[in-house]
């Protein structure tokens, strides 16, 4: 709603800090708001809260500690990001690791991404002021959990992958679980739609809000959900693909609004791309082996090596450079919540405290990722 | 005669017969003000203890179950800890005001309770401005929430308590033009004669048919907003202010706010009953005949029904941003309800009502 009231009256801006203890910032993330009454004026987020120097810890590890230490990025996407070190290894070695890898992989990946865009949705609704999202996306990503552990012991931060395959095998329950857990996620999307999608109130309060142009989004380098919310067309699996996602069919979610609304189903969209990707690979995940053997000490080839994955917030990028030792001597993970938090100021300019938790929910930032 | 009437006239004569009149009235006021405070203090707390069990039921969870059978005793058990714990205060406060702020909302939400005709005898004083009296303090509850913002010395309790003051103001008006429609149908202000005439007449929410069915929906989205309750709770937006107004408050100070908030809800709810369901009148009068029955039961089922109304609301809807409020108010409700007045009116002069 805009406001047309011109009046003289004397205000004054004040400051106000956002975090990095604040229930909306999820995570230690601290914003200074420039604020004139309840209107925002200026976001300024201010990182290095929970920065843990990654990076530099890389240098120090060996290849496959790294994959360790990608699980405390962005937690939520664990597995996508240990598969993106993982490829860059392989990419470097030339590994060439088994059907059977690639489509377990794809697998665990989606239901990682599901479970993302579950607890994303769960919040979102809390943020906006209707908590009973958060228990209803709990339930659902219970189902999800329960698979990792049974399948590799760990709930969240799995470390499943390994450069050259995957730690062990699939559960003998896991095809079992993955179906019906398939099954019951898609009587509970439309629930999903029921409660919140469709309320009157969440639309007003996510239509029109929190506008991101096309233009701003390629400029700003948002990635993922935000980027393809703008109608930006940059879905890493679609565009260099890598595991199986050359064997299934899917489509890109896009949307062209650009406002909360637009992100929001967009992701919405994804969950059922998700579904479908994990339904077309379930029932045949072709024999072969698990693990491709590599070295004890993995030495890459001296050089330059790059690989992009698409986690559930957008393009993760891993840059590797070798100098032929045990170690790397430089890593830099280019991380999707960076970039889009990068233009949480140009979306919040103008709009009220209440919008912007609806469009930091909405950019879905994990503060892990971007401190690193 | 029903027994807890009796037992009242014993001690009335008692007090009366061992004290001078004026020392005997004093006494008896103290000792109904004492026994009203405990009753809604208690009442109070099982509506949180309601409020969780029916947040639980929604959200796919079991809600308090460890504290006493079914965790009955868990709201009793918050309160004790609340009690016991240390005040707090943030530097350089207002010290008065701050300390004030709890007292105004308490008390104005307990004084309102007073004049409430929670059975034919269960009424502790009934004056013929009852309606009005019951706006009139109601509105007072909202300077102890600007006081509490304001002189918490915190800019979160500041945005809280400013957006409570517009909220309130605003949402007064929704409250008091849809109890005035209602008031033009009974034509009277005292609460125990609005139920008078529903005996013969059936419920007002009939007797007024359509006016008065768009008065109660008026009067529900109001009156939660008046109660700062979710969908309207942007006073308390915890997840854009933390906990708003009463942010810097700990112990037994925040459990006034808190207290304040569910008693608040039991007077919408308790206003809601006595204007549009009858009050302690029985459905159909399926009880009229029976005089050991405790009419106040009927009262409290029909409250209690409105109050799971209001939680519904609240685990149901996202919250509306505070333009968004303002807008509802400004632009629908109120000409909805002035229209709506006029409407009632003509009914009446036409003699339309049942």
């Amino acid at each position: 709603m805009e406001s047309t009231v011109k009046s003289n009256l004397k205000t004054e801006e004040y400051f106000i800090n956002m975090g990095p203890q604040h229930p909306a910032t999820h995570g230690v993330l601290r914003l200074i708001l420039t604020i004139d009454g309840e209107i925002i004026k200026n976001v300024e987020p201010d990182l290095g809260y929970i920065h843990r120097s990654i990076e530099k810890m890389c240098e120090r590890d060996s290849y496959q500690q790294i994959v360790h230490l990608t699980d405390r990025m962005d937690y939520l996407s664990s597995h996508i990001n240990n598969e993106a070190v993982c490829l860059v290894v392989e990419k470097a070695l030339e590994i060439e690791v088994s059907d059977r890898v690639k489509v377990i992989r794809t697998i665990i990946a989606e239901l990682t991404r599901l479970a993302s865009h579950q607890l994303w949705w769960g919040v979102l609704g809390m943020d906006i002021g209707a908590l009973t999202t958060y228990f209803y996306a709990f339930r659902d990503r219970e189902m999800i959990n329960d698979i990792f552990e049974e399948t590799c012991g760990a709930r969240l931060t799995m470390n499943y992958n390994l450069p050259g395959g995957l730690m062990f095998d699939i559960h003998p329950n896991f095809v079992k679980r993955t179906k019906e857990f398939i099954a019951h996620f898609k009587t509970k999307i439309p629930e999903y739609d029921k409660l919140l999608s469709g309320n009157v109130i969440f639309q007003k309060r996510t239509k029109g809000i929190g506008i991101l142009s096309q233009e701003d989004a390629i400029s700003f380098g948002a990635t993922g959900p935000v980027a393809r919310g703008s109608g930006v067309s940059s879905d890493i699996r679609k565009i260099h693909t890598y595991s199986a996602y050359d064997k299934v069919n899917f489509n890109e979610a896009l949307s062209t609004e650009g406002d909360c609304f637009a992100r929001y189903s967009v992701r919405i969209q994804e969950m059922w791309e998700s579904l479908s990707i994990i339904e077309q690979l379930i029932d045949n995940i072709p024999e072969g082996d698990i693990q491709t053997p590599t070295k004890a000490v993995i030495k890459l080839p001296k050089g330059e090596y790059y690989q992009r994955v698409e986690t559930a917030r957008g393009e993760l990028g891993v840059y590797v450079n070798s100098t032929g030792t045990k170690n790397p001597y430089r890593v830099k993970f280019r991380s999707p919540g960076l970039s889009n938090l990068s233009v949480i100021n140009s979306l919040a300019k103008g709009s009220k405290i209440g919008d912007l938790v609806a469009i930091m929910s909405t950019i879905d930032i994990v503060v892990p990722d971007i401190d690193r | 005669m029903s027994i807890p009437l009796s037992i009242t006239k014993t001690i009335h004569d008692w007090l009366f017969s061992i004290m001078p009149e004026s020392a005997a009235s004093i006494t008896e006021m103290v000792l109904i003000a004492t026994a009203y405070l405990i009753l809604f203090a208690v009442a109070g707390l099982y509506l949180v203890y309601l409020e969780r069990k029916v947040a639980a039921w929604f959200q796919l969870r079991l809600g308090p179950n460890r504290v006493g059978p079914l965790g009955l005793f868990q709201t009793m058990a918050d309160a004790l800890k609340l009690v016991s714990k240390e005040l707090t205060s943030t530097d350089r406060i207002d010290k008065l005001l701050y300390n004030l702020a709890p007292y105004f909302v308490i008390i104005t939400s307990l004084t309102a309770l007073a004049v409430f005709p929670f059975s034919k005898q269960f009424q502790a004083f009934d004056i013929n401005i009852g309606m009005f009296f019951l706006i009139a303090v109601s509105s007072i509850g909202v300077i102890g929430i600007l006081l509490g913002g304001w002189s918490s010395n915190n800019k979160y309790a500041l945005i809280g308590a400013m957006r409570s003051g517009v909220q309130t103001i605003s949402y007064e008006l929704s409250v008091g033009l849809s109890i005035l429609t209602m008031v033009l149908l009974t034509g009277s202000l005292q609460l125990s004669e609005i139920i008078e005439i529903q005996r013969t007449g059936g419920w007002l929410i009939l007797q007024g048919h359509v006016p008065a069915i768009i008065a109660f929906m008026i009067f529900m989205i109001a009156g939660t907003a008046e109660t700062n309750r979710a969908p309207f709770d942007l006073v308390e937006a915890e997840s854009e202010l933390g906990a708003g107004f009463h942010t810097e408050y700990s112990g037994m100070k925040f459990a006034y706010f808190f207290l304040a908030e569910f008693i608040n809800m039991l007077i919408i709810a308790s206003i809601a009953v006595v204007l549009f369901f009858g009050g302690w009148l029985s459905p159909f009068g399926i009880t009229e005949g029976i005089t050991w029955f405790p009419e106040v039961l009927w009262f409290f089922i029909k409250v209690l029904i409105i109050i799971l109304l209001m939680m519904w609301f609240r685990w149901t809807f996202p919250r509306l941003r505070v333009d968004q409020l303002l807008t509802l108010e400004w632009k629908y409700l109120l000409p909805i309800n002035l229209v709506n007045i006029v409407f009632m009116a003509i009914i009446i002069w036409l003699n339309w009502t049942i």
